[in-house]
C-alpha cells in the first residue's frame, strides 16, 4: 500500500520534470511544477503513515500554503510578461542572452 | 540568557530579531499603502526599512551578546545564527540604500519593493536559525518568493519581467527537487528535525536508497539555490536583467542565506553519510570554480560578468561545505563578510556609472576611469582585487580565500586537491578582475564616453565605507577571525575541532 503510493509519487515528479524540460509555455511549465509539488505531498502523506508520526501531514499544509502564495506571484509575473511580449511561449522571450 | 523553546514565549523570545523584522516590515506595508504613489513616499519608506534593520541589527547583536542559548528545538539559538543574520541585515542595509538612489534615478516608484527586500530578509534570517526541515522549506520559500517578485519591481522594463519569469519557473522547479528530497529523507529517518537525523544517519542506514536518493536531491536543490554549475544557467539571465540594486542583494544575500542553510544541514544533518555525498559534492566544486571563472572570462557586460563571478564564487564556499567542520563553518563566515562586501562595492559601482535605463554598463564603458575620476576607479580596483584574492590591496579577500584553503587542508579528510584546484580557479580569475583594472587604469578615455554624474549620497557612503573596511581588516584581520572562530553551530562546539587555524598567517 504504501510503496504504491510512493511509486506512484515518483511516477508523478517524473511526469512533472519531463513536462518543464519539454514545454515551452509558461503556464502549462507552471502546471508541471505543481504537479511535482503535489507528487512530493503524496509522498509526505504515504511516508507520515509509515512513520505513524504527524510530521508528514503538517508539512503537507505548509507546502499547499506555500504553494498557493508560489501560484499568485508566478501568475502575476505570467502577465507582466504577457504585456510586454504578447506572448507566454518561452521561445518568443528571449532578450538576455549570453 | 537561556530559552526552553517547548514554552511558546520563551520560543517567541528566541526568535526576537525575526519578530521586529516581519512585524515592522508589515507595518511599513501598510504605509506604502496608505498613501498615494509617489518618489517622496518611498524614500521615506525605504529610510525606515534601514531603521528597521539597523533596530533588528541591534536585537541581534544583543542576543549574540547576551550569550544567549536554548534547548534543542526548531531553531538554534548560537553564534553561527547571530553572524549570518548580521551579514544578512548588513546586505540588506545597502541594497536599500543603492535602492533608494536608484529609484531617483531611474524614476521609479514602488514603496513595495523595500518592504519586499525585508520580507526576504527575515526569510534569510529564519534560514540561518533553521534545525527542522519544514524552517529550512518555509525559510526558502520566504527568501525566493519575495526576490521573483522584486527581480521583476521594475514593471516598464521588459528585460525585468523576463528575469522575473525565468527565476520563478527556475526556482520554483529547483524547490521541488529540495521538498522530495526532504520527503525521502523523512521517509528515511522518520523525522525533519535535523539533529534527529544526523543520530539516525549512521552506517547502517547509510545503504537505504531513500537517504541516498533523499540527499541527492537535496543537493540538486541547494546548489540551485546558490547557483552551483550544471544548475547555474538562470544567474547570468536573472542577474543581468534585474535591476542592479536587487542583483546585488541576490548576489551577496540570497547566496549566503542559501549557504548558511546548506552548511547547518550538512554538518548536522549528514555527517554520519560522508562516504556518500563527498564525491559529488566534491566534483560539483571543482567545476563549479573551474566552470564559473573560464565563462566569466568570455563576458563583455559587467553584470553578466559579475554574475559568472558570483558563480566561481559559489564554488569556493562549496569547498567549505565539503570540509563541514568547524574550521569549515569559519571560514566560510569570514568568507562571506569579504564576499558581501566586494559584491556590494562592485555593482554600487555599476550603480553609479551607468545612465537612466540601465545602459553604459559594458566592460568597455569603463576605459579610462582613473583619467576622469580616480577614487571610483579606486574603489572598483580595490573589489576587484579583494574577489581575485589580491594581498593587501585586496583587503580582507585574500584572507577569505586563505582561510577557505587552510580549512581544506585541514580537514579530517584533506582536501588538497580541492586547495590546488580553488588556486588555479584564482589564477584564472585573474584574467578578467584584472581585466577590468587594465581597462580603467591603462586605457584611453572613449572620446565618445559620457561624462561621469557626481555620485549619489547613498551610493558614495556604500561604495568607499565598503572599500575601507575591506582594506581595513584586511591589514587587521584578527577581530574578525576571532569572531568567525567562535561562531560554529551548536553541534560542533563539543566536536573535536581541527588543528587551530594558522595563527602567523593573521599577524
Amino acid at each position: 500500500m504504501i510503496s504504491e503510493a510512493l511509486f506512484f509519487s515518483a511516477v508523478l515528479f517524473t511526469i512533472g520534470v519531463v513536462g518543464v524540460l519539454t514545454r515551452r509555455n509558461a503556464i502549462i511549465i507552471f502546471m508541471c511544477v505543481e504537479l511535482m509539488l503535489n507528487a512530493v505531498n503524496l509522498s509526505f502523506i504515504a511516508l507520515s503513515r509509515l512513520h505513524g508520526s504527524a510530521n508528514g501531514q503538517v508539512f503537507v499544509l505548509f507546502v499547499m500554503t506555500i504553494a498557493a502564495a508560489e501560484a499568485a506571484v508566478g501568475l502575476a509575473i505570467i502577465i507582466s510578461i504577457f504585456r510586454h511580449h504578447k506572448s507566454v511561449d518561452l521561445r518568443n522571450i528571449n532578450l538576455l542572452k549570453g | 540568557m537561556y530559552f526552553d523553546l517547548s514554552i511558546p514565549s520563551q520560543l517567541a523570545g528566541a526568535l526576537l530579531p525575526d519578530l521586529i523584522l516581519v512585524i515592522g516590515a508589515m507595518l511599513l506595508l501598510l504605509l506604502s499603502v496608505w498613501r498615494k504613489e509617489s518618489l517622496g513616499q518611498a524614500r521615506l519608506v525605504g529610510l525606515l526599512s534601514i531603521v528597521l534593520c539597523l533596530i533588528t541589527f541591534a536585537s541581534v547583536v544583543w542576543l549574540w551578546r547576551a550569550h544567549a542559548s536554548a534547548s534543542a528545538g526548531i531553531i538554534a539559538v548560537d553564534n553561527f545564527r547571530w553572524a549570518t543574520d548580521c551579514i544578512v541585515l548588513a546586505a540588506t542595509i545597502i541594497a536599500a540604500t543603492l535602492m533608494i538612489d536608484y529609484s531617483e534615478r531611474e524614476q521609479l516608484v514602488s514603496a513595495e519593493s523595500y518592504v519586499l527586500l525585508l520580507l526576504a530578509a527575515s526569510g534569510m534570517m529564519l534560514l540561518a536559525a533553521s534545525r527542522d526541515l519544514i524552517v529550512v522549506f518555509l525559510g526558502i520559500e520566504l527568501m525566493s518568493i519575495a526576490s521573483y517578485v522584486l527581480c521583476g519591481v521594475d514593471r516598464r522594463s521588459s528585460r525585468g519581467a523576463e528575469a522575473a519569469l525565468k527565476y520563478f519557473l527556475l526556482g520554483a522547479f529547483s524547490t521541488g527537487f529540495l521538498l522530495y528530497g526532504i520527503a525521502l529523507v523523512y521517509g528515511a529517518t522518520g523525522s525533519t528535525d535535523i539533529a534527529t537525523i544526523g543520530t539516525a544517519v549512521t552506517g547502517e542506514t547509510f545503504n537505504n536508497p531513500l537517504l541516498l536518493a533523499g540527499i541527492g536531491l537535496l543537493i540538486v536543490g541547494f546548489c540551485f539555490k546558490v547557483a552551483a554549475v550544471p544548475f547555474h544557467m538562470w544567474t547570468p539571465d536573472v542577474y543581468e536583467g534585474a535591476a542592479t540594486p536587487i542583483t546585488a542583494f541576490m548576489a551577496a544575500a540570497v547566496k549566503a542565506a542559501a549557504f548558511a542553510a546548506f552548511l547547518r544541514v550538512w554538518i548536522e544533518a549528514f555527517p554520519g553519510a560522508t562516504s556518500a555525498w563527498i564525491h559529488p559534492l566534491q566534483w560539483l566544486a571543482v567545476i563549479t570554480m573551474i566552470g564559473g571563472n573560464v565563462v566569466a572570462l568570455q563576458q563583455k557586460n559587467m553584470k553578466r560578468m559579475l554574475a559568472y563571478s558570483s558563480i566561481a564564487h559559489a564554488g569556493y564556499l562549496l569547498v567549505t561545505v565539503v570540509v563541514a567542520n568547524s574550521l569549515g563553518a569559519s571560514a566560510f563566515l569570514f568568507y562571506l563578510v569579504a564576499y558581501t562586501l566586494a559584491t556590494m562595492g562592485a555593482f554600487a559601482v555599476v550603480i553609479a556609472l551607468d545612465e537612466p535605463g540601465e545602459r553604459n554598463q559594458e566592460i568597455a564603458d569603463y576605459a579610462g576611469l582613473w583619467h576622469v575620476s580616480p577614487w571610483l576607479a579606486s574603489a572598483m580596483a580595490v573589489f576587484m582585487l579583494a574577489l581575485l584574492g589580491f594581498p593587501i590591496a585586496g583587503g580582507m579577500g585574500f584572507f577569505a580565500k586563505w582561510y577557505v584553503i587552510d580549512a581544506a587542508l585541514h580537514a579530517p579528510h584533506p582536501q588538497t586537491v580541492l586547495a590546488v584546484i580553488l588556486v588555479i580557479a584564482s589564477v584564472i580569475s585573474a584574467g578578467y578582475y584584472l581585466g577590468v583594472v587594465l581597462v580603467m587604469f591603462m586605457k584611453p578615455r572613449a572620446s565618445d564616453a559620457v561624462a561621469v554624474r557626481p555620485v549619489q549620497t547613498g551610493t558614495f557612503l556604500v561604495i568607499y565605507l565598503s572599500a575601507f573596511i575591506l582594506l581595513l581588516f584586511g591589514v587587521l584581520p584578527n577581530g574578525f577571525v576571532t569572531l568567525a572562530r567562535d561562531s560554529v553551530p551548536i553541534s560542533m562546539v563539543n566536536a573535536p575541532a581541527g588543528p587551530p587555524v594558522t595563527a602567523a598567517a593573521s599577524q
